[in-house]
């Protein structure tokens, strides 16, 4: 039997959680760490082991029969990504805590341990009950964190988060059995593969899409998110940016997309609708906080908006650049709800207006907070730039009405985070305390650095990060090309040359994913 | 079938009688210094029935005429009914001996051994009139337990309330199975089972119609399914905590148990019929254990809502009236049972400085910070009531809920399952009381090793270390389930 790396990947902060809650505090920050970076490794070690361009599924575990669910793990390319950024940012949510939780930190770095289990156990599961075992069971941990040490209105933005996921996904659950009782199996990569009668498409689409939308979080179902932000502690909003918001995304593309194409071709409509609406108003929103965390909570609306449209632009440009949009936005907005933290832990305030002229006695610190507002708006060079444009590019040969509203969150989203860095970065350095904090520690530049060199890798070579996913997304295209919307950006027929040049461009974007050429047309 | 082989199928009930009798001829004789001996040889009298299940007892023979059933079914719900009961004898000791006021006394294991007489008579009941017998010999003893606490007014109170709404409860059900007797001349399951199948063919009988409305109405009383429930709040608040996890527990899965069969055996050919009742008992029961346990501020009441609300998702798994709708009610039942025994478990924990137990909710405030484990324990149980997974109260909801979409009955699951959303939040607020707020003033909790070992049993049971049992609780069920057809 084959090394079963991901249940060990599932054991290791496990057992770390318990150990966790037996000892003092200083010991269980260093067995939450040590866990942490522990996992980190054996996700390298996954990566470095992942056969790109073999099998579909690999690192296949089960399915073992528990009673009502398979245990059944397994990764894809996409899967491989999102877990390499949940093990990727958990020793960093741990450093970030390091000094600024102080109260129950044997309970604490149990809780992030916990979270680290379930978020991982959702990128593997290969059932669907156990999908949503471990997609549910991530609220009691968040719960807690924000609960415990949240800030003032905590115990409102708790319940908030709670019941409107929960309300969200038990819809999902009836779904998801009902697809198990007609279907005959919870196995998610036969599922990929079913075709279920067109309109139970649309009931099952749209259950699953209300536990999604909530989860991405879309417009108007994202009011919980800005509260939740809030009040959160810093590594709380780090992982709920970072990584929670990804299970959205994640579910569309693993189950709403693949198990119900005709479905997700039929409504991509009311995607298209509430994420222009999303990009829009947030953006015009996040403009006008004077509340740091809620700024970028609600950018991450915004940029969450611009993930949903690519996955349903059903090209390869629009859903590869949502993933990377997924994988960017985890990077830095995790980013900059670091640079808040950290500012917060010498001022314990999130009030912009309060901040000021921080280039000057902070340069080390307004470096890597000018780098990662860069790249939340999108500069050439950063991850969010290859985001944006891919998922853009895709979404204007579907709906060119929807492009032109989307695009419109570059320029936004520069203009609320040039507004927020300017405000706090820049003017003069006029109050006594601001003038008093300290530049970056040694510790807090190790936790921002790695950060920031991921996310200009992501920008200078995405390479690296689309290679994997390449053939997962081209059996995705394959499956769901019959259901793709019509677009009203194709060359009409009247006009030969432009009819041409559109089909070199097509075979240019099949040569960018070079052995997926055949399965392009 | 020999008289002898006959009894030999009920030899728990044999066991559990003599044992009683016995028991209450030593503590007539031995008086209160006899408690301590009584309640330990109970526990073993327990022990022992639960051992006479094995044999005949669980053969799936049928003794005295068709009147007694011994099938897997019963013998998955006694084997419930003693454990459940086993801990309610356990812990009442040390419950009543850090009370002021009132002593335990030696009737109070008897009263428990003669209602599980009653219960098991009750599961294994194949005839109207042994399912009331049953029913009565369980419900006599449990008016009395619950006033046991004599110099108590609200124990007294509560005594007093289950009894008169008891009392009308059997004579609607009595009621009910006169018109069934009347209008089908039988009170034996199978052959009533045959009048409602030959009422299907030919000229609907409205009296077997009411006859089947009455029972059901009695038999939702015994369960404290909307709207019979209004008596549970008051009784459980009032009644000794040791017998109101008793009341919670045994006494449920007996209800249910009979409930069951009686829908199944005897009007299982009215199942169209029956099935609008229980959908109706279902939904208010959800709805109205969700929303009522809000406004409580006694954890005892809370708790009350709680097992209404719990009834409620237990009868969507009957509603489908299938083999895998029986299973998974007995499966819903058996983690049920774990989860609330928990709960109250945690709750006879909590005193205050000068001994008295605590029973506002607001007494559990920052609990995690006094008491970690047993804060612990105690939010286990709340996620797993409000069914989050990955705790085994998810997986019991899975199996009912399961049920009810082969049975195509999508609109109940589904409100089922929105009804869970405001369950949640009452159980979310207990979570938030022990961990979120300032500990309170005053909070002496005295644990033992006993009970906090059984509590940490039952914790660890319901966390995802239960997993392991899923799969063989799932078989048994379903063994137990397919008896019934």
């Amino acid at each position: 039997m084959e090394f079963p790396i991901l249940s060990v990947m599932l054991a290791v902060p496990a057992i770390a959680a318990i150990a966790c809650l037996f000892v003092k505090a200083e010991a269980a920050r260093w067995i939450a760490l040590f866990a942490t970076l522990v996992d980190f490794a054996l996700g390298i070690l996954l990566w470095a082991s992942f056969d790109v361009g073999g099998a579909q599924w690999q690192f296949v575990e089960g399915p073992i029969n528990v009673g009502g669910f398979n245990w059944a793990l397994g990764i894809d390319g996409i899967s491989l990504l999102l877990i390499m950024l949940s093990v990727f940012l958990m020793p960093i949510c741990i450093g970030a805590s390091w000094k600024s939780v102080t109260d129950r930190v044997p309970e604490y770095m149990a809780a992030f341990c916990l979270t680290e289990v379930l978020m991982i156990g959702t990128f593997a599961a290969q059932d669907l009950l156990l999908f949503y075992i471990f997609f549910e069971g991530g609220l009691i941990p968040m719960y807690l964190i924000i609960g415990i040490w949240g800030g003032a209105n905590r115990i409102y933005a708790s319940y908030k988060f709670f019941l409107y996921t929960l309300l969200g996904s038990v819809l999902m659950l009836i779904a998801m059995i009902y697809i198990r009782s007609t279907a005959g199996t919870t196995d998610i990569p036969t599922l990929m593969a079913y075709d279920f009668p067109p309109q139970v498409q649309t009931w099952l689409w749209l259950a699953f899409f209300a536990s999604f939308a909530v989860k991405m979080p879309m417009w108007p179902v994202h009011t919980w998110l800005p509260d939740a932000h809030v009040q959160a502690p810093t590594a709380g909003s780090v992982i709920l940016a970072g990584v929670l918001l990804k299970l959205g995304g994640y579910g569309f593309l693993r189950f709403s997309l693949p198990m119900f194409p005709d479905a997700s071709g039929d409504l991509a409509w009311l995607i298209f609708l509430l994420s222009a609406v999303a990009v829009v108003y947030t953006s015009l929103v996040a403009l006008v906080q004077s509340d740091m965390k809620k700024l970028i909570a609600y950018s991450s609306v915004a940029h969450m908006a611009i993930v949903t449209i690519g996955l349903f632009a059903f090209n390869r440009q629009g859903i590869e650049g949502a993933m990377i949009m997924m994988l960017s936005h985890g990077l830095v907005s995790g980013a900059l709800f670091l640079c808040v933290g950290v500012i917060y832990d010498r001022l314990h305030t999130r009030e912009i207006a309060r901040y000021g002229g921080l280039a000057e006695n902070m340069p080390r610190y307004a470096v890597f907070f000018l780098f990662f507002t860069m790249a939340s708006i999108g500069l050439p060079g950063t991850s969010g730039f290859v985001a944006e444009f891919l998922s853009l590019a895709g979404l204007y040969q579907v709906s060119t009405w929807a492009a032109l509203i989307c695009t419109t969150s570059i320029i936004l989203g520069a203009a609320y985070m040039l507004y927020l860095y300017r405000r706090v970065a820049y003017g003069p350095l006029d109050k006594e305390d601001v003038r008093a904090m300290p530049d970056l520690s040694v510790r807090e530049i190790a936790l921002l650095a790695p950060v920031a060199a991921v996310a200009l890798w992501m920008g200078v070579y995405p390479e690296s990060f689309m290679a994997p996913m390449r053939n997962d997304v081209t059996t995705l295209l394959a499956r769901i090309e019959r259901a793709t919307p019509a677009s009203d950006s194709r060359p009409t027929p009247g006009n030969p040359e432009a009819a041409a040049a559109a089909a070199a461009e097509h075979g240019g974007e099949a040569a960018h994913g070079a052995p997926a050429h055949s399965e392009a047309h | 079938m020999s008289y002898a082989s006959q009894l030999a199928t009920t030899l728990p009930e044999l066991v559990l009688a003599a044992g009683a009798i016995v028991l209450m001829l030593v503590a007539a004789w031995g008086g209160q210094r006899s408690t301590r001996a009584v309640s330990i040889a109970s526990v073993f009298v327990l022990v022992g029935a639960g051992i006479a299940l094995i044999g005949p007892a669980s053969s799936g023979a049928t003794a005295f005429g068709g009147m007694y059933r011994a099938d897997a079914f019963a013998a998955y719900a006694k084997v419930l009914i003693y454990a459940a009961s086993a801990i309610a004898i356990m812990v009442a000791p040390r419950f009543f001996a850090q009370t002021a006021g009132d002593n335990l006394k030696p009737e109070y294991p008897i009263l428990i051994l003669l209602s599980c007489t009653g219960m098991g008579m009750m599961v294994s009941a194949g005839d109207m009139l042994l399912l009331y017998v049953g029913l009565e010999l369980q419900s006599l003893a449990a008016y009395v337990l619950a006033s046991f606490m004599r110099r108590d007014t609200r124990s007294a109170e509560a005594g007093l309330k289950y009894f008169v709404l008891g009392a009308l409860a059997s004579g609607i059900l009595l009621y009910g199975i006169s018109l069934v007797y009347g209008f089908s001349g039988t009170t034996l399951f199978v052959d009533i089972a045959q009048a409602y199948a030959g009422d299907l063919g030919g000229e609907r009988s409205l009296g077997l119609l009411f006859g089947l409305v009455f029972v059901f109405a009695g038999i939702a009383f015994k369960m404290s399914a909307v709207p019979f429930h209004m008596w549970t709040p008051d009784v459980y608040e009032g009644a000794p905590t040791p017998v109101t996890a008793f009341f919670a527990s045994a006494p449920k899965v007996a209800a249910i148990g009979l409930g069951m069969r009686v829908a199944i055996e005897a009007m299982g050919p009215a199942t169209a019929d029956w099935r609008q009742i229980v959908i109706f008992a279902s939904l208010a029961s959800i709805v109205l254990g969700a929303v009522a346990a809000i406004g409580q501020t006694n954890i005892k009441r809370l708790l009350a809502y709680s097992s209404i609300n719990n009834v409620g998702f237990a009868l969507v798994g009957l509603a489908a009236g299938t083999p895998e709708g029986v299973a998974s009610v007995l499966f819903y039942m058996a983690i049920y049972i774990v989860m609330t025994l928990g709960s109250f478990l945690v709750v006879l924990q909590m005193r205050d400085v000068a001994g008295r137990p605590i029973e506002t909710i607001a007494g559990f405030s920052g609990l995690s910070r006094s008491h970690p484990g047993l804060a612990a324990a105690l939010a286990i149980m709340m996620f797993s009531l409000a069914g989050i997974p990955p705790l085994l109260g998810f997986n019991a909801k899975l199996e009912v809920f399961n049920a009810a979409v082969q049975a195509d009955l999508f609109v109940l699951a589904v409100v089922a399952v929105i009804g869970s959303v405001p369950g949640a939040y009452y159980y979310l607020r207990i979570v938030k009381t022990l961990y979120f707020d300032a500990p309170a003033e005053g909070v002496a909790v005295r644990t033992d090793r006993f009970e906090g070992g059984l509590l940490a049993a039952t914790a660890v049971f319901i966390s995802p270390v239960g997993w392991f049992l899923l799969a063989p609780l799932g078989a048994w069920t379903m063994t137990a389930a397919r008896s019934l057809f």
